[in-house]
């Protein structure tokens, strides 16, 4: 299916002598990027405490390197989704449909910045993180924005691993390498992303049908997304306990992922029960996805903390 | 070429400004970046 609305860029208004530093800011999605900055964070903080390590100073340049790359992405993919941005509540208050930032400004912006990114990680810490993070910058734009958003309903489904990859960007920007720890943080955020999305395509489903984007709820109607996000959201709740299987955390880690874990479950099984057309259950799912993350990020960062200077 | 309102002077000055502090900063970092790493260099004996 490719039926999102589209309409040529030039017709967007564009008022580039409008824009202050802050509209340019806006375009690098820094909430996302703050969430990026986090599960990079954890990833490196764990790397240092299987005994690798770079100066601090240059770790922290390169957490600036990877917090930029995604900030790239972020406005590639505005300049990308322009026309369909301008069509959903959720996303028309951006700098390019508000027509602050012409478009092929916001692509000029993210090029330059996605390659400076690339750049100063490979300087502040090696190549294998350099690569790692021009694939995710590639991911999110060429595969998961040009092609899969707009073509199928599993489009964040393959999609999530551009946001799943910093934790292992930040592993390798410690260590050099990528081992199966980091892929279990990639495979948590992984998980997480369809439950996480879906929740907000649920309450925000008329968006999306209003631009075509071809999202769970939309092609495959609500019955079908809640079943679906119950069961990610069990696979979610096993594959959250996984670090304490493998010895990359501890008795404190586990309580934490395994009662939060079971709350997503009940939460998910109380949208799957919900009347056709309750928003106010996946609103709720949705708030509390994202403590999830940051809850189990943060006991892993807490543990290894522990490890490092207990 | 239209004359800028004096609202439109006053972004385009900060977004100026916002560009010259950026790229000062990157040539700081690009410059302690080199300073760490050959300092790491020559502390490990390597030329």
């Amino acid at each position: 299916m490719n039926g999102a609305v589209t309409r040529p860029l030039k017709e967007l208004p564009q008022q580039a002598s409008h824009a202050s530093p802050w509209d340019y800011f806006a375009l690098l999605k820094p909430r996302v990027m703050s969430l990026v900055i986090f599960t990079a964070l954890v990833g490196m903080v764990a790397a240092v405490s299987t005994g690798a390590g770079i100066h601090p100073l240059l770790a922290a340049i390169s957490l600036l390197a990877i917090a930029v790359g995604a900030g790239a992405s972020g406005a590639l993919n505005m300049w990308w989704d322009a026309d369909i941005d301008a069509l959903m509540a959720r996303t028309i208050g951006r700098p390019i449909p508000r027509g602050l930032v012409p478009a092929p400004e916001a692509a000029g912006f993210g090029g330059i910045l996605s390659a400076l990114s690339v750049a100063l990680l490979a300087l502040a810490s090696n190549y294998v993180a350099a690569g790692l993070l021009a694939f995710t910058i590639f991911f999110y734009l060429v595969i998961y924005s040009m092609w899969l958003k707009r073509l199928t309903p599993q489009n964040i489904v393959i999609g999530g691993a551009a946001g799943a990859l910093p934790p292992v960007v930040g592993w390798a920007a410690i260590s050099g390498s990528a081992p199966i720890e980091a892929w279990i943080l990639f495979g948590i955020i992984f998980l997480w992303t369809p439950p996480h999305f879906w929740a907000l395509a649920l309450y925000r489903e008329g968006d999306y049908a209003r631009a075509g984007v071809p999202m769970m709820p939309v092609v495959k109607g609500e019955r079908s997304t809640k079943r679906q996000i119950f069961i990610y959201a069990v696979i979610l709740a096993f594959a959250g306990a996984a670090p304490y299987f493998v010895g990359m955390a501890g008795p404190f880690y586990l309580a934490v992922a395994s009662a939060l874990g079971a709350w997503f479950v009940w939460l998910s099984f109380g949208v799957l029960r919900s009347e056709p057309g309750e928003k106010e259950l996946p609103k709720r799912l949705f708030g509390f996805s994202i403590l999830y993350l940051f809850a189990i990020f943060a006991a892993i960062l807490i543990e290894d903390l522990w490890v490092i200077y207990g | 070429m239209d004359e800028l309102s004096p609202e439109e002077r006053k972004k385009r000055g900060q977004r100026n400004v916002a560009i010259a502090l950026l790229i000062g900063a990157f040539v700081a970092i690009i410059y302690l970046v080199t300073m760490l790493k050959i300092g790491a260099n020559i502390a490990s004996g390597n030329p």
